[in-house]
């Protein structure tokens, strides 16, 4: 299914607020290399509403940024091809125009990068760059803009904003360059915020500190949130609702309190016992998920994760190595859906956590 | 900053100091007899009348003594005897064996050749080849790029003079497409500069374009890999100011470096382009200088002007750098 590229520019609001603001349906995303197709993406699809946060977890190369990006439209035509479909606020991006792009682009969606220091202009001051997105999106004079470009590093917490705007991201500190890119993408007050890996770079304080910054902002706001990221804690703390991607694809996905507490596919379960418990006994070990990911060029037939699933041999015949199992709600409800073969999952859960 | 400049100042007026010093010894303490040239030009040279401009030469005093002579002669007049007397205004340079002329005068008179020749060359090359080198890279892998890629190639294998030479017997001589070349002064006529020079500018432009486009393209493309030009193209600004305003503004940092190095060379005369578009400026009077025979007064004041040159553009290099690249400025 793919949105009409030259339908209205917005959907109507009813339909935007019951699908959500952010679609993704079967969204892939494939590179073609000299090797071969690298399918970093296959047949995701989630959605988020307006004041909703979703996580999205998994390790590198799980295709959560690529999926992440696909949604501003930044993969290079000539070097990627997207199919499927990705609607932001009822308007398509697969396939649409640049100037279409241009204005979902920082305006309706806007994006937090992993690291700021490489994701923010070197040889620019903090405050213009903030400025420039805003006058991208805004016919104003530059003076306005940097007004609006100091009120929101003043918002972020970055004192004397003012002095402070015409300095470089070199001159800032690691959290404050966070700070400053999470005050550009806010810029616009976009209804949509997708937050790429926004505390990895950082240090635990000033993690939760800009975790606390991006949850408070989104109150203010009320914009859709996607934050990606590999750390489960982050997940817990701030997502409604949490999406596991393995290999390129979905493999749990449900509310985020339901997924940590009665995980239901063995790649989750590796996820989470492979995290450490701030309570937990100091002596006890990590458990590893053995293995590393698939080769995305060539991915294992059947489910993806089967080569490193200590269950295999729980599930009748050989289903895990030669049918990839659908995206599914299992005996927890509807909304709590997982990619795995296996009949009875809480009950092998309960059993290994003992 | 302000210290900052200083100590290169400092630096770099050792450089040139050092760098008269080992001319000067190279030539005084060398084989030949600066006497020689001097002597043979006054038609036939006895042994008494080379030994006679010997000594009024002061060639038999000490080097240090003679360079002191040269040294003192940049503060205040001096006369200079060779055959006859010649009074040399400060600063002086010497008296040029070849002219019997002041050499500072024979360099302020050839300058503004070889200054217009650098500059509307220099001028083409840097922006032909950004042009070019942006345009490559914003094409990058289309075939666009590989005819831009594969032409400057073509072009920067062409040895320059021959490409000099080649351009000026057929766009001038056989097809006429080009007025004659030479200098005529700017102050006295303006057409007549511009259309001397045309060919040689441009003979000079392209040939040294290629460079640029390859080093801005693989700039560029390097650039435009990174993480805040995808941050530029999020915020939704448009591709060609994404290019320019945050991509060649990134990329340029290193193409100023070598333009200021490259244009320092161009500024201290280009020997071929002169000597084959007949411009009489620095380049063609060194050349000049270097045959039999020697005019030595001329040589140390070439090396000279290409020492202060290099060094006063490697000075401002690293000062264009700073402002350039807010992270290395020198606080």
């Amino acid at each position: 299914m793919t949105g009409s590229l030259t339908g209205p520019a917005r959907g109507d609001a009813g339909d935007v607020s019951r699908q959500g603001f952010l679609v993704v349906e079967s969204l892939s995303v494939r590179f073609p290399t000299h090797d071969g197709l690298v399918q970093a993406v296959s047949d995701l699809s989630y959605s988020v509403r307006l004041g909703e946060t979703l996580g999205i977890v998994g390790e590198s190369g799980s295709g959560k940024s690529v999926s992440a990006m696909a949604v501003l439209g930044l993969h290079d035509e000539q070097r990627s091809r997207v199919t499927g479909s990705i609607r932001v606020g009822g308007r398509e991006v697969v396939g649409a125009s640049q100037s279409t792009l241009r204005q979902v682009r920082g305006n309706e969606a806007a994006m937090i990068f992993q690291d700021p220091l490489t994701a923010l202009h070197p040889f620019h001051p903090v405050g213009r760059q903030i400025s420039e997105a805003y006058r991208v999106h805004h016919d104003c004079s530059r003076s306005a803009a940097r007004a609006k470009a100091i009120e929101m590093l003043d918002r972020v917490g970055i004192p004397q904003a003012r002095s402070r705007a015409d300095e470089y991201p070199h001159q800032f500190s690691g959290g404050m360059r966070q700070r400053a890119m999470i005050a550009m993408a806010l810029v616009n007050d976009p209804k949509l915020l997708i937050a790429d890996e926004p505390t990895t770079a950082l240090d635990v304080t000033v993690q939760a500190q800009i975790l606390d910054l991006l949850q408070e902002l989104q109150q203010d706001f009320g914009s859709a949130v996607v934050i990606i990221t590999h750390d489960l804690g982050v997940v817990a703390e701030v997502a409604d609702e949490v999406l596991v991607m393995y290999a390129g694809r979905a493999v749990e996905k449900g509310p985020t309190r339901e997924v940590l507490t009665h995980p239901e596919m063995p790649y989750t379960w590796g996820l989470l016992s492979s995290t450490p418990e701030v309570s937990g006994d100091p002596d006890s070990r990590l458990v590893p998920i053995p293995g590393n990911p698939p080769s995305l060029l060539h991915p294992p037939p059947g489910c993806p994760f089967h080569p490193r699933c200590p269950h295999v041999d729980e599930v009748a015949g050989d289903l895990c190595r030669s049918e990839l199992p659908a995206l599914e709600g299992g005996r927890r409800g509807p909304a709590h859906t997982k990619r795995c073969h296996l009949p009875d999952p809480d009950a092998i859960y309960g059993k290994e956590a003992t | 900053m302000t210290g900052f400049v200083v100590r290169r100042l400092l630096s770099s007026f050792l450089v040139v100091v050092l760098t008269s010093m080992f001319v000067f010894a190279l030539f005084f303490l060398g084989p030949s007899n600066p006497a020689g040239p001097v002597c043979e030009a006054q038609g036939r040279c006895t042994a008494e009348r080379l030994e006679l401009i010997e000594r009024q030469m002061g060639l038999d005093e000490s080097v240090v003594t003679q360079y002191g002579a040269f040294v003192g002669g940049l503060f205040r007049d001096r006369t200079i005897t060779m055959g006859s007397e010649y009074s040399c205004e400060a600063p002086c340079l010497g008296i040029s064996y070849g002219t019997r002329g002041e050499v500072r005068k024979e360099l302020m008179e050839k300058y503004p050749a070889t200054l217009s020749l650098a500059l509307g060359g220099a001028a083409i090359y840097v922006v032909l080849g950004v042009t070019l080198g942006v345009l490559a890279a914003r094409r990058r892998g289309t075939a666009t790029d590989r005819l831009l890629v594969g032409s400057s190639l073509v072009v920067s294998s062409v040895p320059y003079y021959l490409f000099a030479l080649l351009a000026w017997i057929l766009l001038t001589l056989q097809w006429d497409l080009f007025p004659a070349t030479g200098y005529t002064p700017i102050t006295e006529s303006p057409s007549a500069w511009a259309a001397g020079l045309l060919l040689p500018w441009l003979v000079l432009g392209i040939a040294g374009s290629t460079q640029y486009a390859r080093f801005t393209r693989g700039s560029m493309v390097e650039t435009l890999g990174e993480d805040y030009i995808r941050t530029a193209t999020a915020k939704g600004v448009s591709r060609s100011r994404v290019v320019l305003r945050h991509g060649l503004r990134a990329a340029i940092v290193p193409i100023v470096t070598i333009f200021g190095l490259d244009f320092a060379t161009l500024l201290a005369g280009t020997v071929f382009t002169e000597q084959i578009f007949d411009i009489d400026g620095i380049g063609r009077w060194a050349l000049d200088a270097v045959k039999a025979p020697q005019d030595f007064p001329v040589i140390l004041a070439t090396v000279l002007v290409s020492a202060v040159l290099i060094v006063v553009a490697n000075l401002v290099v690293d000062v264009v750098y700073g402002f350039l690249d807010p992270r290395v400025r020198v606080s």
